[in-house]
């Protein structure tokens, strides 16, 4: 099925008598795997409404990310949660759409400042599971008209309705780049060295650590955006605090974002990957437990070390127990991100939520989608 | 502004629920004598008042888990209470329910630097949760007008905004978990320390629910280091049109600014004949603050001052000490006061997409003529987030009517241009029937449906957000 309009897809929904694989670009094969026939937005494509002098952006579902980067780009903007393409580290192929990114919250590097997917969405349409058309939020930047389905929808996977509209608030892009570099620490200095830098007054817009071996030899950075003089004299007052620091700027800064960004130091490798947020200080404490616990692995940290890439064996459960574990103790949650069908199938993919929040989460994909059609099963 | 009959079974009710409640709480947390149940009888919105059944202060989680369940067993509508600043309506009691009150759940839980949250109980005020970390240099970024009194509670119910969430977000951008207890009593720990949900991104939707979901008692909330300094300048245009333009191409240049407060004429004099501020006597003038170093400043001044002089500006006044920052923003801070100097005022907050500003303004202008109300606007620009203040007289019979239909009129217009009804003060009871101007019944339903789940019953603020036409037949089930 290849929607064309919202109507249509309204109606496919409500006319469907099977469950439904909602399919943007098909590049973030992520969570437990779904039986059902195919549902390719990619027909429900197009910027809506791109206002500069408002920071906002409409667009369909389907829209090619690129395409909106690129439209943006033209007046100098951009999307500032600076979202990850997963198609290399996926080995996947196809064309990242609006809906997906939404649908999966995905946020890189620059979520540690500025925030993530879901706090620039300003407004989402979409169709529930009943074939209904809904919308909520709109198109200005504070809205706190009813409930705010917006931050529901991102992050729900399909499982709540099939979007086909949002609207972002973007904002320009800066200047300039600058990163601070330094190699060979310790997870643990490594990670105490993002803290100061995120502590600071200075306005970091990015603070990872790639373990050692992650990336060859362990690399900590810390970026710095903004007007040309302002970055200098930031960068200047870090290097004072964080000594042994080198300076990288303009592409050079922006590649080593996107390795971050994209975890391509983990594309191509064999193993799975799970994806963690923690704690920031217990990032570090989190690794070493589970390397003694014999989970051999290696780790990025991003988010000042609160969000954490781990690749693992992909034997058995890949480390599900030992790391469903430490979440357990220490708080947080962890994703399998990549992972074969079979270990998708065997292992829950997405975070178990104690009792009570789960019976939430069902109370709601009941309500959000009656006959359980949409997505069924891939957040477990 | 209607709300529902009273349940006269739920009233008969009261001895009982008060011996009930007093077998939980401390004698002194249970208020029931109709004399101090006054106390309660209303919010920021005064206009609208009714003492509770009673009200209850509890100090715990436990002790609010024990509440609620006490109600939710006995039927007993409860209305969950901050401070009680809120502009909407939404802490308004009704006859048969019980105020449930966090003012004395206000301590510190946890202060973390390295990790750079603070965990409070939500009864604590907005400002005190900047002073347990100031010392440090550290801040909570969101800064209502009423930081003063307004409890966390009250915030993250609201989602509140604040002259500076142009470059910090709004209350949901900076909330990072919260304890939640259900109206059966569950107690729910949702978020933490870390960021973004694992599954479905319950924090967001609780954050802005007006108390409907569920009783916020702690909350984790996202620290800052303070800025190394700040400085506004102050800009004067002949025409709204032009002060509108220099907004957006300020935004649009790639500097930031934390602050864009914008005020028009009846303000800017108003303001002037209070507080003194030494305001140029022009049609709008904006106050654009930003934040840095020395040299940052200058330089992302230097930047604005070159696009406000395209515009030509009938003043331009850049402050060079904390004397003339204070005297730049003293106007702006005291332009609610000086409205009601005037009169008594109505203040509203919708919200539009920066480029429709003059036209709304201008609209504003005229409707005032046709309802003989005198407005002034004084709001947060770079945003689109208004607050025009209508002037009326509380004494004259028939006027608090004409206001709130001019009110109604503007609100109207803010959806009509690509908006909404509220951007930072929430729906209540103020705006609950304007919902369906900006809502289809669907959008509406599948609002409701989500209290649904967290409160069957339709216990917890029921009479708030959604028109009692529109949420009828819940309330009654
Ligand atoms: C002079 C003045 C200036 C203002 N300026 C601003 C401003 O700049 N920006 C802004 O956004 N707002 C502003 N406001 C509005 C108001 O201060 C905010 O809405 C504030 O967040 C309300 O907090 P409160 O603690 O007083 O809440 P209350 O008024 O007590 O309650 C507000 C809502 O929260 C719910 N609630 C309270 N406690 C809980 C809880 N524990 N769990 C669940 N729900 C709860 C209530 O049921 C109610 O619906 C202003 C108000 C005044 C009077």
């Amino acid at each position: 099925m290849r929607p064309e309009t919202e109507a249509e897809l309204a109606a496919m929904v409500a006319g469907a008598n099977g469950p439904l694989r909602v399919q943007g670009g098909g590049t973030r094969t992520i969570g437990a795997p779904v039986t059902g026939q195919v549902l390719d937005m990619s027909g429900l494509s197009g910027v809506v409404l791109h206002e500069p002098g408002a920071l906002t952006l409409v667009a369909q579902a389907g829209t090619p990310v690129a395409e909106v980067e690129a439209v943006l780009a033209d007046e100098g903007q951009r999307l500032p949660f600076e979202p990850m393409d997963h198609r290399a580290l996926l080995g996947t192929v196809g064309t990242p759409t609006l809906g997906g990114m939404v649908a999966a919250n995905v946020s890189g590097p620059r979520r540690v400042q500025g925030g993530a997917c879901r706090d620039f969405l300003l407004g989402v349409r979409f169709i529930d599971g009943a074939g209904r058309v809904l919308k909520n939020g709109g198109r200005v930047m504070k809205n706190v008209t009813g409930y705010d389905l917006v931050k529901l929808m991102a992050g729900s996977w399909g499982t709540l309705g099939v979007l086909t509209e949002v609207s972002f608030k973007v904002l320009a892009i800066p200047q300039a780049e600058a990163t601070l570099v330094a190699r060979g620490r310790s997870d643990a200095d490594g990670v105490a060295a993002l803290s100061a830098a995120l502590g600071s007054p200075f306005d970091v817009s990015g603070a990872a650590h790639l373990g050692d071996g992650a990336a060859g030899a362990a690399r900590t950075q810390v970026r710095i955006e903004g007007l040309a003089g302002s970055v200098a004299y930031r960068v200047a007052q870090l290097q004072a605090r964080l000594p042994g620091f080198d300076v990288v700027e303009g592409a050079e800064s922006a590649a080593l974002w996107q390795e971050v960004r994209d975890v391509l130091p983990f594309a191509g490798v064999p193993g799975a990957v799970w994806r963690l947020s923690v704690k920031p200080s217990d990032g570090p404490v989190l690794s070493a437990a589970l390397k003694a616990q014999g989970l051999d692995h290696k780790a990025i940290f991003d988010w000042g070390g609160g969000l954490i890439w781990l690749l693992v064996d992909a034997a058995g459960d890949a480390g599900a127990a030992l790391i469903r574990g430490q979440m357990a103790t220490l708080g947080g949650h962890a994703t399998l991100i990549r992972g074969n069908e079979a270990l998708r199938r065997a292992v829950p993919v997405f975070q178990p939520e104690p009792a009570p929040l789960a019976a939430l989460s069902v109370g709601l994909r009941a309500k959000f989608d009656p006959r359980g059609i949409l997505n069924p099963g891939l957040m477990g | 502004m209607e709300m529902p009959k009273p349940d006269p079974q739920v009233m008969a009710k009261k001895p009982q629920l008060v011996k009930r409640l007093q077998e939980v709480l401390p004698t002194d947390a249970v208020i029931h004598e109709e004399a101090e149940t006054r106390a309660y009888e209303c919010d920021a919105l005064t206009a609208y008042r009714c003492p509770p059944l009673c009200a209850v202060l509890p100090s715990s989680t436990v002790e609010v888990a024990a509440v609620l369940r006490i109600c939710h067993d006995m039927g007993v509508p409860v209305v969950p209470r901050g401070s009680g600043t809120s502009l909407a309506g939404g802490a308004l009691p009704t006859a048969d329910s019980v105020i449930l009150g966090v003012a004395r759940m206000n301590a510190v839980l946890e202060t973390d630097y390295e990790n750079r949250f603070i965990r409070v109980q939500t009864g604590r005020t907005n400002l005190s949760v900047t002073g347990a970390v100031e010392q440090d240099d550290f801040f909570y970024a969101p800064d209502p007008s009423s930081q003063l009194a307004c409890a966390i509670a009250g915030n993250i119910a609201m989602n509140s905004g604040g002259a500076h969430c142009l470059k910090y977000g709004v209350t949901t951008n900076n909330l990072l978990g919260v304890t939640l207890v259900t109206m059966d009593g569950t107690v729910l720990e949702i978020g933490g320390a870390h960021l973004d949900a694992g599954g479905l991104d319950l924090l967001g939707v609780i954050c802005g629910s007006e108390g409907q979901l569920g009783v916020v008692t702690e909350a984790t909330l996202r620290i800052l280091h303070k800025p190394e300094g700040a400085r506004p300048v102050l800009m004067g245009f002949d025409s709204n049109e032009v002060a509108g333009q220099c907004v957006s191409d300020i935004i649009k240049a790639g500097v930031l600014p934390v602050a864009i407060e914008f005020m028009d004429r009846p303000c800017i004099r108003a303001t002037e004949a209070f507080a003194g501020a030494g305001y140029p006597d022009c049609e709008a003038l904006l106050i654009v603050e930003v934040e840095g170093s020395d040299a940052e400043i200058k330089e992302q001044l230097d930047l604005i001052l070159e696009i406000a002089r395209s515009h030509n500006p009938v003043e331009l006044r850049e402050s060079t000490s904390a004397e003339e920052s204070a005297k730049i923003w003293l106007g702006r801070k005291s332009a609610f006061g000086a409205m009601g100097q005037i009169n008594d005022y109505m203040c509203l907050d919708g919200t539009i997409p920066v480029s429709q500003l003059p036209y709304v303004l201008r609209r504003i202008g005229e409707m005032s003529q046709e309802y003989g109300l005198g407005v002034g606007n004084v709001f947060h620009a770079g945003d689109g987030n208004m607050h025009p203040l209508i002037l009326f007289n509380a004494n004259k019979p028939g006027d608090l009517e004409r206001c709130e239909a001019f009110g109604a009129d503007i609100l109207r217009l803010c959806v009509e241009v690509g908006g909404c009804l509220t951007g930072e003060h929430g729906v209540g009871i103020e705006k609950r029937d304007l919902m369906v101007d900006q809502f289809a019944p669907e959008d509406m339903d599948i609002q409701m449906a989500v209290k649904d789940v967290f409160d069957p019953k339709w216990l917890l603020n029921p009479a708030k957000v959604f028109p009692l036409e529109v949420s009828r037949l819940r309330r009654a089930g």
